[in-house]
């Protein structure tokens, strides 16, 4: 590494911190292009089979060069602006819908070293940058001139302004107890306890004492990423496929970039809020950054097993569920905690 | 020219354009978009200014929250901008006047003493957090303030409801709890037909 660091010196000289920088970015956003390509692939291997269907088989040994195939095809398509739409706008909202799921990235620890930008207030960050993300869809939506798409760009804005809240109190209690907006510590905090003591780790993790919490979290962050079941801004049997229903090639697949980079996204913060991280499940087990990837991957199957096993929620129970139920259960259990942790009882110190 | 200030000059340009834009652009759509790019600009600035906390909280509150609010009613509304125009050069006069004095108080507000801060107190150290000292702060010596912002925004938010609530409309409305818990024996007869043989 020191040998890599003084050669890069050597050749760039004052330049080589911004080149370093350069190269790691490229080293998260390549796999996680990577990822999102394979993540479609599994998507469709792992609805197929629970649907008893075979899924992609064409493209390459068992379909895995299926998504690169769909990738080159989208490049090569036309992208057409409809008539009457606001040109500038529309070609704008891709991007606003990518970039916020791409800069994210930046302060997502892999493991407690491991990390483009190690910033004290890195859980902050995130809520501001994935705040951004729902103005590609609005703006999409409105910029298209076309009814279907600006019905669907509302609906998307309303659940995702809706969730936003119950997302970010679930964030709340699990500050409160690590007592730090920095992600390493807060991965760090959940290695401690009378379990971790016992060498039975991954009971002293954030999910088991804050269970309804991180139900909460999972469930809004499925709302959030408009998924199924709460997909009603895309909605095919209602609403065709909402906000970029008038997107063509690579702008609809800048969308569908962003969408997917977005699942990974909250499975990564899911892991490190709630399951630990890097963290091993038991003593015995070296730590590591594969304990990550392993969580991350069992979030990202939860979400596609929602989608293969739930009916599409009606939109007043949507906005039910996010004001009414989830909302006050918050406050409760934010309450809840912090009583918790100010009586003898409390298993934070 | 060191790197912080041509950042600092990059990222004002980029402001001042934007508000420039806010109050220029014929499209509402349009604006409400420059006003958010001033928001972001803004924060970047407060970045520069080692003010990470107050930076993402403008970030998260007004660009996540306030405008996107903000763009969904503006996209709905239905604007004759011909209409808006008419009295402009009517108006023109008072608003500059009012401008003025705006620009006036506003100078002597950041003029005055309590603005100056000694350059030596501005360096923050390394290794402090200032999310923990603003948290801080808030729940020791502004603790009334910060309550009293809280009961004010509370208010405002029952007089936006008050205001604006117009009664129930007389709507056949469905109670999502009664309809989960429906059974298929409350709501289908199943009647056994004998086959009709001629």
């Amino acid at each position: 590494m020191d040998a890599l660091m003084n050669f890069g010196q050597g050749i760039f000289g004052g330049a080589w911190p911004a080149v370093w920088t350069l190269i790691k970015i490229v080293l998260i956003v390549a796999p996680l292009m990577l990822g999102v390509a394979y993540l479609t692939y599994f998507e469709r291997k792992v609805i197929g089979f629970m649907q008893v269907r075979i899924g992609p088989n064409r493209v390459g040994p068992w379909g895995l060069i299926q998504p690169i195939a769909d990738g080159l095809k989208l490049l090569l398509k036309e992208i057409i602006v409809p008539s009457g739409s606001s040109k500038a706008v529309f070609v704008i909202a891709p991007m606003l819908a990518i970039a916020p799921a791409l800069a994210a990235w930046a302060v997502i620890p892999f493991t407690d070293t491991l990390v483009l930008a190690n910033i004290d207030a890195s859980l902050l960050y995130i809520l501001a940058i994935t705040s951004m993300g729902v103005y590609g869809v609005i703006l999409s939506g409105w910029a298209s001139n076309s009814k279907y798409a600006f019905l669907g760009a509302m609906r998307s804005a309303a659940q995702m302004v809706s969730y936003e809240i119950a997302m970010g109190f679930a964030l709340i209690t699990v500050l409160m107890i690590a007592g730090t907006l920095n992600f390493v510590d807060i991965v760090d905090g959940q290695n401690k306890g009378m379990f971790a003591d016992m060498g039975l780790g991954f009971l002293s993790w954030n999910w088991l004492p804050l269970l309804p919490m991180f139900l909460v979290y999972l469930i809004s962050g499925t709302a959030e990423l408009n998924r199924a079941p709460f997909d009603i801004a895309e909605g095919e049997s209602e609403i065709v496929a909402g906000f970029h229903v008038e997107y063509s090639g690579m702008a609809f697949a800048l969308f569908f970039l962003a969408e997917y980079a977005n699942m990974i996204l909250v499975a990564a913060l899911t892991s490190l809020l709630f399951l630990g991280g890097w963290l091993s499940p038991v003593g015995f087990l070296p730590d590591g950054i594969w304990w990550m990837f392993a969580k991350m991957s069992f979030v990202l199957f939860l979400f596609l097993w929602f989608r293969a096993t739930f009916p599409r929620y009606r939109y007043d129970l949507l906005m039910r569920l996010g004001w009414k139920v989830f909302l006050p259960l918050c406050f409760f259990w934010v309450i809840i905690v912090g009583a918790w942790m100010i009586s003898p009882l409390n298993i934070w110190n | 020219m060191d790197f912080q200030t041509a950042v600092f000059f990059f990222l004002s340009a980029i402001l001042v354009f934007a508000a420039l834009r806010v109050i220029t652009a014929r499209n509402p759509v349009y604006a409400a978009l420059h006003l958010m790019l001033a928001f972001f600009t803004t924060g970047g600035l407060w970045l520069m200014l080692q003010a990470e906390f107050l930076a993402i909280a403008l970030i998260v509150v007004y660009v996540g929250a306030v405008m996107v609010l903000f763009l969904f009613v503006v996209m709905m509304l239905d604007i004759n901008i011909d209409r808006i125009r008419e009295g402009f050069w009517r108006y023109l006069p008072l608003g500059a006047v009012l401008g003025l004095v705006m620009v006036l108080e506003m100078g002597l507000v950041l003029g005055s003493k309590y603005f100056q801060v000694p350059i030596s107190e501005v360096v923050v150290p390394a290794g402090v957090s200032n999310t923990k000292e603003i948290g801080a702060l808030l729940v020791t010596d502004y603790v009334f303030p910060f309550e009293l912002a809280a009961v004010i925004l509370l208010v405002g938010m029952i007089a936006a409801v008050v205001l604006t609530f117009r009664g129930r409309k007389a709507s056949k409305i469905s109670n999502p709890n009664t309809q989960v818990f429906v059974k298929a024996k409350d709501r289908v007869r199943v009647l056994q037909m004998p086959v009709e043989k001629d």
